[in-house]
């Protein structure tokens, strides 16, 4: 069971390897910008705007992960009521968000220069706004629900029912003609991105990944500082 | 206790299960609208032709952009069919021959569009110019 004592030892390591993360994280964002924006080559065919792809893609990826660990979080919170699920849950959800965002704003300022277009009611573009949606009703739902047993049922059937919409983005670039490119990388069959365009994807993916950790982090000792402070709010 | 729990996860079983049948069932039904674009195939299994605006896909064929002072014209084809379209205005970066593009306007006949707006799609493939004419070369 989940006691005081684990939650104590739990926050004091989330609150020391905060500023680990944070050193790191900027170690490989400076390695990932200066590699996609400056090392990297230009694409044949869309020139220099290829190098958007380097901040779009990684973080539409990490929307879409973020929300799948939500997804396993939140049934796990559903159904046995685990409290540690949703703390965790809950901080993940902000760095999921912004990333969601990001993802649709890049995606549009690639979109003018390459389709000739801000933004196309294409099924991945649309799938991935859907997304966008669940991620502010998950937020919302922690503000305006004051009960505490409520709000932890309803923020977590938010997620299960906007999981649903994970295999449809994914899968919507082959199911139905977009203007959305297919997947570049593929599960089974080859990579059509060039290896001196894939490395710096990698790295700024990882950036991005240890950004989310690190947002995911200051959220989680937030919550705890307020399980803390309140007595009767203890686990 | 562990009743309740088994009725929480039948719960999600059913809650799941219904909301998956029901978003299945409306895009199944709603097939024709989340297709971005029709190919030129598509287009000729029409029945008949709608005054609508609609948008057509598929490469633009080999050596088939014509420009004149204020039009340009070019085919769209999917390897199997084909459709003659006709635009004015400005095209994006990548409109090229042997290209995705996505024209968007009204059917004419089934064999010519007049499009109002010309989307570019680009494919999957990313690579440095040098690994491209090096393909190309071989």
């Amino acid at each position: 069971m989940f006691n005081f004592f684990n939650l104590g030892k739990l926050f004091q390591i989330t609150s020391r390897s905060t500023r680990y993360v944070f050193v790191l994280f900027m170690i490989v964002l400076a390695i990932g910008l200066s590699e996609s924006l400056f090392l990297s080559p230009e694409d044949y065919k869309q020139s220099h705007s290829v190098r958007i792809m380097y901040v779009h893609v990684p973080a539409a990826w990490m929307a879409l992960g973020i929300f799948s660990m939500m997804t396993f979080l939140s049934v796990g919170t559903f159904i046995f009521k685990n409290k540690k699920f949703y703390l965790v849950s809950k901080s993940l959800a902000p760095s999921g968000f912004i990333f969601n965002i990001i993802a649709l704003i890049t995606g549009s300022i690639w979109g003018k220069p390459t389709w000739g277009t801000w933004w196309a009611w294409d099924a991945r573009i649309t799938s991935m706004l859907i997304l966008a949606l669940f991620y502010f009703m998950y937020l919302l739902s922690w503000k305006i629900i004051e009960n505490k047993n409520t709000v932890i049922k309803i923020s977590s059937l938010i997620v299960i029912v906007g999981a649903i919409n994970l295999p449809i983005i994914k899968f919507s670039v082959n199911w139905w003609n977009t203007l959305h490119q297919g997947p570049s990388l593929k599960i089974i069959g080859e990579t059509t991105i060039h290896s001196s365009m894939l490395i710096p994807l990698g790295i700024m993916t990882a950036a991005f990944a240890l950004f989310s950790l690190l947002i995911f982090l200051m959220k989680f000792n937030t919550e705890m500082i307020k399980i803390k402070n309140k007595g009767l709010d203890r686990l | 206790m562990v009743k309740k729990v088994k009725l929480r996860i039948l719960f999600l079983i059913a809650l799941v299960l219904s909301i998956i049948l029901s978003v299945y069932l409306i895009l199944k039904s709603l097939e024709k609208d989340v297709v971005f674009f029709l190919s030129p195939t598509d287009i000729k299994n029409l029945e008949e032709i709608d005054t609508k605006k609609i948008r057509v896909g598929g490469m633009v064929k080999n050596k088939s952009i014509i420009i004149n002072s204020e039009k340009i014209n070019f085919i769209v084809t999917d390897f199997k069919n084909e459709i003659n379209v006709s635009y004015s205005g400005s095209i994006p970066n990548l409109f090229s021959e042997n290209k995705g593009v996505v024209a968007e306007g009204f059917l004419q006949d089934k064999n010519y569009l007049r499009a109002v707006k010309i989307l570019a799609k680009h494919d999957e493939n990313y690579m440095p110019p040098e690994v491209k004419e090096a393909l190309g070369e071989k």
